[in-house]
């Protein structure tokens, strides 16, 4: 499966083994869970299984078909994550180099603002909250 | 019709549970949300702000005013936040 989404850890560098063979340029990004505020206990994030997948593996064809990728995957992790641990990533890999960064770029739009993610923040106070969606995350959207 | 509902995140914490079984004549989503939110002041809560709902039937993104007509199940959730 090209996009997956699972409660287990990942390792971002073995998910690239034998990935996008023949293509000129491979771009990953890895989004990581940072402690902005010096606070952050963990992350939880809710989705919508059946939904998410499908989501993720139209955002994944629409950028093939777009780009003309050679090979894409998209990885998603739900459930408690610890600060430091991946969350998600994308991978890319096309004839040249601009095509696998914009379709990266693409991808991440899309995942910010149209998958169905819910992110949770659980501080070290014990106090839990969700994190409220950006307009900025919204505008960057209408770039493609 | 009969329709799945589901809620996720605080849309679901405020109507109390996930998802739960309708019997509904309403012709849009709309509509729906409008029954539902006299279910309970805990469903009114969750739809208090149209502008921070999201919906999705038969698990695609869909508008307040999509047809429900022939839509098996639907979803009402906050704006998305992955990545």
């Amino acid at each position: 499966m090209r996009a997956r989404v699972q409660l287990d850890a990942f390792d971002p560098a073995a998910e690239l083994a034998g990935f996008g063979a023949g293509a000129g340029a491979l771009v990953t990004f890895t989004g990581i869970v940072r402690d902005d505020g010096g606070n952050l206990a963990a992350l939880e994030i809710e989705h919508y299984p059946g939904m998410t997948e499908r989501a993720l593996q139209d955002f994944g064809d629409n950028a093939a078909r777009r780009f003309d990728l050679i090979d894409w995957r998209i990885i998603h992790r739900h459930g408690r994550l610890e600060v430091g641990a991946p969350i998600m990533m994308v991978a890319t890999a096309a004839r040249h180099r601009r095509a696998a960064f914009d379709a990266a770029d693409f991808l991440m739009d899309w995942l910010k603002s149209r998958a169905p993610f819910w992110k949770r923040e659980i501080g070290r106070d014990g106090r839990a909250g969700w994190v409220a969606a950006k307009d900025s995350d919204e505008d960057a959207l209408a770039r493609w | 019709m009969t329709l799945e509902v589901l809620y996720f995140a605080w849309l679901r914490e405020r109507v109390g549970h996930p998802r739960e079984t309708v019997t509904t004549d309403a012709p849009t989503l709309r509509d729906l949300v409008a029954e539902l939110t006299a279910r309970s002041d805990g469903h009114a809560a969750a739809f208090a702000d149209l502008a921070a709902l999201r919906c999705a039937a038969d698990q695609q993104l869909a508008d307040l005013d999509a047809p429900l007509e022939g839509v098996r199940e639907v979803a009402f959730f906050p704006p998305m936040t992955g990545g």
